[in-house]
């Protein structure tokens, strides 16, 4: 058995080898390096724990055979999934952090001895609370990931569910969790802790529904954030520096990125998570659309267009990866370079379903990276490229963003596509993006529509070419 | 007068905000996505919890109820460990340089 300092010691190793994994997120060349110094702290916490423990006998066999069975599945699902589906992968992932929480949390409840914290039915008032709110927070995670990999995988509606009180539903079960906490540090009633695991996770599914499919991507980053408070709040109670070192930097990352992402739409924090956006606003301008005359082009007319420019800026989004047709795209930029045309690929925070999607989906498609920019990098490049060709993008294009007050997504910071000296559309029929707002740029007088599936249309170019 | 050690644990973990915050606006956004699934990975770390809870025999037995809570949070935190890494390195392996 290993001292309790000496391991406490190997513990912190595996937090400061996790730090230096997203350390060497900073750059892709560094990145490869990152994942093994997060896998070796991995790898240290694990042994480290069995050495702790220092009891090798059948149950030890069963941990081994059930890392080995979670193992294999975690393994297939990373090799079988396909790019495109990363963002419910990753809310699928999330999901199982908040329930592995949750039953370490329920574990600890029901034999504290284990844990050193006290005796069953007298458990230290800190390490209840500790575990209650790591319980809580878990729950959370899991239902809310579970509702956020529905959406994002199709099985459930993207619309916002939205119904009167919604919010003050959430609040007042809010302070009932709080209560009951206190509650249960007064009585230690197993009966009050199933009831705040299981508002818990009631909570989680409420909080998510209201928010739309277009909001995804600041969801996707929130769980992240909780799922991290989550692993923390279980920390503290195991009184394990690894878990609460991880717990911060995961915590503090989600919350990160749900800021860019808000930021990227701007939008408040508030506003995302009270949800409701484009449910009514989809309505309003169906019926107020007036038929604006539109030009309409052909594979042909693209072709010709891109051959003859000096440079094309690409502008991906959701759409895109929808048609899978990255693989196109980079076959459409190899021929074009070929007749000496400079392209670059212009990536709007918020495109795609989650943070850096649309890098991911480029990368998968051998784009090289430093062909890759982001919106403050490459805004002023429109104003000197020739063509623009925008493969399911929209509202990231729209100039109403910077021009109409009364829009919804007004103050947005968008990509000036439109100072392009032309703007190639693909998109497959006029309708309004998840924002629910008529694009303005279809109408303008530089813009040609290519309406076609967006793999369908760049494949045709390709043959143009 | 003793300080509580809870005290200390609350350091870390305000240290580690910061730490966190700091080195997470340093990532460069075209990797947001490998550092979501790292962060689920890393955060799996919370299998030391499980395999605690797993291994407990205080009466004898390791099926009790409280065991077998740990060997579920031990098969979904090992889904996570693995999947999370794994597709992190997939993804990592797609970005490259332009050829020169």
């Amino acid at each position: 058995m290993m001292s309790a300092n000496l391991s406490a010691l190997f513990y912190l190793v595996s937090g400061i080898l996790f730090i230096l994994a997203l350390r060497g997120l900073s750059s892709p060349e560094t990145s490869r390096q990152g994942n093994y110094f997060g896998i070796t702290g991995m790898v240290i916490a694990i042994l480290v724990t069995f050495f702790s423990v220092g009891n090798f006998g059948t149950g030890f066999i069963y941990v081994l055979i059930f890392l080995f069975i979670g193992g294999s599945v975690g393994a297939f699902i990373a090799f079988k999934i396909p790019m495109t589906a990363m963002p419910e992968l990753v809310a699928g992932f999330h999901s199982l952090v908040g329930l592995a929480a949750v039953f370490v949390a329920i574990s600890a409840f029901l034999q504290p001895e284990v844990f050193n914290l006290g005796s069953s039915g007298n458990i230290k008032l800190a390490s209840l609370i500790e575990m209650s709110l790591g319980a809580a927070i878990g729950a959370i995670t899991f239902s809310g990931s579970i509702i956020a990999f529905l959406k994002l995988r199709g099985i459930m509606s993207g619309a916002p569910i939205t119904f009167k009180g919604q919010h003050f539903i959430n609040l007042f079960l809010g302070i009932i969790i709080l209560l009951l906490i206190y509650y249960l540090c007064r009585s230690q009633l197993s009966n009050i802790f199933w009831s705040i695991v299981l508002i818990s996770f009631l909570i989680g599914v409420l909080l998510i529904i209201p928010i739309g499919g277009a909001d995804m991507p600041v969801v996707i980053s929130m769980l992240n954030s909780y799922s991290g408070w989550a692993a923390a709040g279980i920390g503290f109670t195991l009184e394990n520096s690894a878990l609460i070192i991880t717990g911060a930097l995961v915590g503090s990352s989600g919350a990160i990125l749900s800021y860019i992402m808000c930021k990227g739409m701007n939008r408040s924090f508030f506003n995302v998570i009270l949800g409701g956006w484009g449910a009514t606003d989809q309505n309003s301008s169906s019926q107020t659309k007036e038929q604006k005359p539109v030009k309409n082009g052909n594979a042909d007319d693209a072709a010709f267009l891109m051959k003859n420019a000096s440079s094309v800026i690409i502008v991906p989004g959701y759409g895109m990866a929808v048609a899978q047709a990255q693989h196109a795209l980079r076959e459409m930029v190899d021929a074009l370079k070929k007749n000496g045309v400079k392209v670059s690929y212009a990536i709007h925070p918020v495109a795609g379903r989650m943070p850096g999607h649309m890098n991911v989906l480029l990368a998968e498609a051998n784009v090289p990276y430093d062909e890759v920019f982001e919106l403050e990098e490459i805004n002023n490049d429109f104003a000197n490229c020739d063509v623009a060709y925008v493969i399911g993008a929209n509202d990231v294009t729209n100039p109403v963003a910077k021009t109409d007050p009364q829009s919804p997504i007004y103050g947005m910071p968008i990509l000036d596509v439109e100072k392009s000296k032309s703007v190639l559309f693909v998109k497959r029929s006029l309708s309004p993006g998840y924002a629910g707002i008529d694009n303005d740029l279809f109408y303008r007088d530089n813009t040609l529509m290519l309406f076609a599936d967006a793999k369908k249309m760049t494949e045709e170019i390709v043959k143009n070419l | 007068m003793e300080i509580d050690p809870f005290i200390f644990r609350l350091s870390i973990f305000i240290l580690s905000i910061f730490v966190g915050y700091y080195v997470v606006w340093s990532v460069t956004p075209s990797l947001h996505t490998p550092l979501m699934s790292v962060t689920n990975a890393i955060s799996s770390v919370i299998i030391v919890g499980a395999i605690i809870a797993a291994l407990a025999n205080s009466s004898g037995s390791i099926f009790e109820t409280s065991n077998i809570f740990g060997f579920l949070a031990i098969v979904l935190a090992a889904v996570n460990i693995f999947g999370g890494f794994l597709v992190t390195q997939r993804m990592l392996q797609m970005y490259k340089k332009k050829k020169k």
